[in-house]
């Protein structure tokens, strides 16, 4: 029983940053504009989130700056990608390699270093309940702020006006300038919003879900997210089941090896990856399937001026 | 008000495709001497360390050249890709398999081998960087498989892979417990082209690459099938070309190429396998690429710039005590200024008068 709380506690923990990356993917690539620099982004953000709780002893400022850092970086991709039309794929590709040589400068003194104690994570009255206690209600709350933005993001793309501009601009961009909807700065906001969630994501994986930063640490969690948009259809719903299957996936390693069980550390290693190319191997067997689901107009750039 | 627009050109403009990669390096060494003044350093020294010194001596550019060898090597394969529209940016993982499967080779060799090794060595790893770029093609061409996530997914695997191998079987058993193969014996080591130095064939065999591509490109029909699979899809099925053919053929061949990378460096000036056998020499090559203009010409230029910065970063933490991770900071500057230069070539800046917002 022990294990299967403990299990479930740390799926959440671990599928936490997938699900705050891949929710902010949804909402910047709805808008129409593909991000590749999702793993660079949560690497600046990691950094700066560290540093800052490490700096300030204040974990919230930590998350703000991580959001905030994550914001910047995607402006900088927006700048580029939207404003000089430059190709998303290309530029996306340069935020990931820019992010991972910016973290790798900035945390060098950072490396070894701890940050200070948290009070007790969790729900006051809840994680005092047997079992459920533990695995469902003992998390941070950045935790339960991810459930909740998941929740939000969902309703406000089907539910309300801005979300159905915003999958109006990602399906057709030129019908929605010629409505006068003003595209390429609802594609800015959509992209900063989802470089601030990727912000967070790294924020909470250096501060909390592994309390230390080492270069290269979020190890490809910002690519796996960008696979999980996919296998998600751009569904928030989908997403949340994703990204707590990956997560569970990444624990599943170390429960097997406190178990004992005879295989080498590297190949369980391997598994979230793995994982990743089969699941995009089976999602990805019917492209008619893909391209429904699709914003259509994701990765071609949009100029006003034709 | 005034504001600027971008204005589409009818043609791309050719001038600015040679000059965008100038521009975006002058641009990105002012903001690198911008980034020694904000740490403190003189600027102007700061550069000279960075730029200068890896210039100065015959040693000097024999390390430069040894530094751009796998560059020129992954960069002129990713250029093949690129050209298709394939967007291979696993060649870490290919160069990683290459290093393992040439490595694994090389550890055969013993104190009576001959020199036989090396031929053996070079042809293993350019088959493992193939066959490591073939599951993505297969993956793609069988399933559709997106090859960016795929093909970079496989780098951690191949990284992985890697970190097993010289911790488990072929770690060293007089390693003193270090992550690490045993050396390789001398007849499985690159045969050196300056006595005195670190440069090998390597550098040789990568020059060759890049003039059997650039033939390739320029007269062969496949290389011809390449350029318009990745300038016009629609006119290159509407002609019959295969799509399947130009997919396996540029991965496998840029996984050739970049495998051919790896075993160079573990057989190479490493002598060993060990957990790091590439600085992201995979990564930087796909910079090399873009700024090198994806031909072979422009990849060997690009391919020593990079290698500057490689060396540079390496003094910057002897010389000023900065931290070498800056290597990483300037490509990636790099890259930012070459994709807004590069909006040049198709557009032209026009001011006009404000009218919408938009």
């Amino acid at each position: 029983m022990e294990i299967i709380t403990s299990l479930v506690a740390t799926t959440m923990s671990a599928g936490t940053p997938l699900l705050l990356a891949a929710v902010g993917i949804v909402v910047s690539e709805r808008s129409g504009v593909v991000n590749l620099g999702t793993e660079g982004i949560m690497l600046v953000a990691a950094v700066t989130g560290f540093g800052i709780v490490h700096l300030s002893g204040q974990y919230w400022l930590g998350f703000v700056a991580g959001a905030l850092a994550g914001a910047l970086l995607s402006m900088l991709f927006a700048a580029l990608a939207i404003g000089l039309l430059t190709n998303q794929y290309a530029t996306g590709l340069a935020v990931a390699l820019f992010g991972a040589g910016l973290s790798a400068f900035i945390g060098q003194p950072l490396q070894g270093q701890t940050l200070p104690a948290r009070g007790a994570d969790g729900i006051a009255l809840l994680r005092d309940l047997p079992l459920a206690g533990p695995a469902l209600f003992a998390q941070h709350w950045l935790v339960y702020f991810a459930l909740a933005l998941t929740g939000a993001v969902a309703w406000f793309l089907f539910r309300t006006r801005g979300g159905l501009v915003l999958r109006a601009v990602g399906e057709a961009p030129e019908s929605a300038h010629a409505l006068g909807y003003p595209v390429r700065r609802i594609r800015f906001a959509a992209l900063a919003f989802g470089g601030a969630c990727a912000g967070l994501a790294g924020a909470y994986l250096s501060t909390v879900h592994t309390p230390l930063w080492s270069e290269g640490m979020v190890s490809g969690r910002g690519w796996i997210a960008l696979a999980l948009v996919t296998f998600a259809t751009w569904r928030p719903g989908r997403v949340l089941l994703g990204a707590y299957l990956f997560g569970g996936v990444t624990m599943l390693q170390f429960y097997l090896q406190g178990q004992g069980v005879d295989i080498a550390s590297q190949w369980l290693a391997m598994t979230p990856y793995l994982a990743t190319i089969v699941v995009l191997a089976l999602i990805s067997r019917n492209p008619r399937w893909i391209r429904l689901n699709m914003p259509a107009s994701l990765g071609k750039p949009f100029s006003p001026n034709g | 008000m005034k504001s600027f627009a971008l204005v589409a050109r009818a043609t791309p403009s050719r001038l600015f495709a040679w000059l965008s990669p100038v521009i975006a390096i002058l641009l990105t060494l002012a903001a690198g001497a911008w980034l020694f003044a904000l740490m403190g350093k003189d600027p102007v020294q700061g550069l000279r360390v960075f730029l200068l010194e890896p210039l100065s001596s015959v040693r000097a550019l024999s390390e430069l050249a040894l530094k751009a060898t796998p560059l020129i090597l992954v960069g002129t394969g990713l250029a093949v890709c690129f050209r298709a529209n394939i967007w291979n940016i696993g060649a870490e993982g290919q160069l990683i398999a290459g290093a393992i499967a040439g490595g694994g080779i090389a550890l055969l060799a013993t104190r009576e081998s001959t020199r036989a090794f090396v031929p053996a060595i070079l042809l293993a790893s350019a088959l493992g960087g193939a066959a490591w770029a073939a599951i993505t093609a297969w993956l793609r061409d069988r399933f559709n498989a997106n090859e960016i996530l795929v093909s970079l997914m496989l780098v951690y695997v191949a990284q992985l892979l890697l970190a097993w191998l010289v911790q488990g079987p072929l770690k060293d058993p007089a390693g003193y417990g270090f992550p690490q193969s045993r050396l390789f014996e001398a007849a499985a080591r690159m045969p050196l082209l300056i006595e005195g130095t670190r440069l090998n064939i390597g550098f040789v065999l990568a020059l060759a690459a890049v003039g059997f591509i650039w033939a390739l490109l320029a007269r062969s029909v496949i290389g011809f099938q390449l350029r318009v699979s990745g300038l016009a899809p629609l006119a290159a099925r509407y002609a019959g070309y295969s799509g399947r053919r130009v997919l396996w053929f540029s991965l496998l061949l840029s996984g050739a190429f970049a495998g051919l990378a790896g075993g160079l460096e573990a057989a190479g000036p490493i002598g060993q396998l060990s957990p790091t056998i590439s600085p992201g020499y995979g990564f930087a090559a796909i910079i090399v690429a873009f700024v090198g203009r994806l031909h072979p010409v422009g990849i060997v230029l690009a391919a020593f710039v990079m290698a500057l910065f490689y060396i540079g970063g390496e003094l910057a933490q002897s010389r000023l005590g900065l931290p070498s991770a800056l290597t990483g900071v300037y490509q990636g500057l790099l890259l930012f200024f070459l994709l807004a230069c590069d909006t040049l070539v198709g557009h032209r800046l026009q001011w006009r008068s404000a009218a919408r917002a938009d």
